[in-house]
């Protein structure tokens, strides 16, 4: 029945309303008169809750910058939100903010379970993934937003990561074989040799390391950074891959590798946890002893 | 002349550098791209020219915008 009134409702509206309109199939119908709704003065309303007296009030100072005003200076934007009614990651409190108080804030969102790597933040002075991150339940304290240190900014709280995946690509992560595989299917691991990559392929590269390095400030254009040395350890310990020598050949230089003086704020930082000021030492282990 | 600061003469060498691309364009087009570069740096010609952090931003914005505009696989721009 419903059907039959929708084709016959486009049927009646090709020849009047403009050719863009005769797709809206799936609008909201006028009320017919066989099922005629029921105003809304006799219906009961639904308040939203109002204000708890126990509210837990937070401030989050958020970072902000419009790139469509480029004269503007950068300014720290103060939003409060209550905890009680928010979920209990910083990314919970940012998209609350976004949905409810400010549509304009920016930053980048994905998986909300810290796999994706896309909501790498400066949170009050530590480089973490916002979904990561608890939001500290002392509400004395107030939170700080920033995007990664060193990093141009698009807009608000999104960087701009060409340069790390230039150089993510410049190490190339991806197997190189010239030889087929033995049996002309797979090519086969031990247990051992795929031990060693535990560690190592976790990394989401979402550049909480790299940009947490005082080296990498300093050098971006030359020196790859924890991230990506990581990335180009995991290779170089890949028993399946067969070039390498020609990778440690490629870092055997001054400024891509040895631009690490163990600092290890990028150990320190890592929000999955991983230890890329290790990878880095094994790698120069490697160079010294070949 | 007076003679030129560094950022100044960066972002006169941009300038050149998208007219340039623009030669490389096809004939009938090359003016739509010319446009869009001069209307593009008129655009902003009242900046200070001692707010360096915006220069420069708008430096960076222009050299990627002409990366991608240089691309052969575009052959024309509308605007």
């Amino acid at each position: 029945m419903a059907s039959t009134r929708a084709l016959a409702r486009l049927a009646t509206r090709r020849t009047a309303v403009p050719a863009v309109w005769t797709r809206s199939f799936a609008s909201v119908e006028p009320a017919s008169p066989s099922r005629s709704t029921i105003s809304e003065t006799k219906t009961s309303t639904v308040k939203e809750p109002a204000p708890q007296k126990d509210a837990k009030i937070k401030t989050f100072h958020v970072y902000r910058w419009n790139p469509d005003e480029p004269t503007s200076k950068p300014r720290m934007q103060s939003y409060t939100l209550d905890l009680n009614k928010t979920g209990p990651m910083m990314l919970d409190a940012l998209i609350r903010i976004k949905n409810e108080t400010d549509p304009t804030l920016t930053f980048r969102r994905s998986c909300r379970e810290g796999i994706c790597g896309s909501c790498a933040m400066n949170i009050d002075g530590v480089n973490t993934l916002a979904c990561l991150c608890r939001i500290p339940t002392d509400t004395t304290k107030e939170s700080r937003i920033y995007p990664l240190p060193h990093t141009y900014v698009v807009k608000d709280l999104v960087p701009d990561l060409t340069n790390f995946y230039k150089q993510y690509r410049s190490i190339k992560p991806y197997l190189q074989r010239d030889t087929p595989p033995p049996d002309g299917r797979e090519n086969r691991q031990s247990k051992a040799e795929r031990k060693k990559l535990d560690g190592l392929y976790e990394c989401i590269l979402c550049a909480c390391c790299s940009t947490s390095c005082p080296s990498y400030w300093w050098n971006q254009e030359e020196y790859l950074g924890p991230a990506v040395l990581l990335q180009s350890y995991r290779w170089i310990a890949d028993s399946r891959d067969e070039r390498t020598a020609e990778r440690k050949d490629a870092l055997n230089n001054s400024m891509s590798l040895y631009r690490c003086h163990t600092i290890m704020n990028c150990s320190r930082t890592c929000p999955k946890g991983l230890n890329p000021g290790l990878a880095i030492a094994e790698i120069k282990k490697s160079m010294a002893f070949t | 002349m007076a003679k030129l600061s560094g950022l100044q003469r960066d972002v006169l060498a941009l300038y050149r550098q998208c007219l340039r691309a623009a030669r490389a364009k096809p004939a009938e087009t090359r003016k739509n791209f010319e446009d869009f570069t001069r209307k593009e740096f008129r655009e902003h010609i009242h900046l200070n020219k001692k707010d360096f952090s915006t220069i420069e931003y708008m430096l960076r914005r222009g050299n990627r915008q002409l990366e991608i505009y240089a691309d052969p696989g575009i052959t024309n721009i509308s605007r």
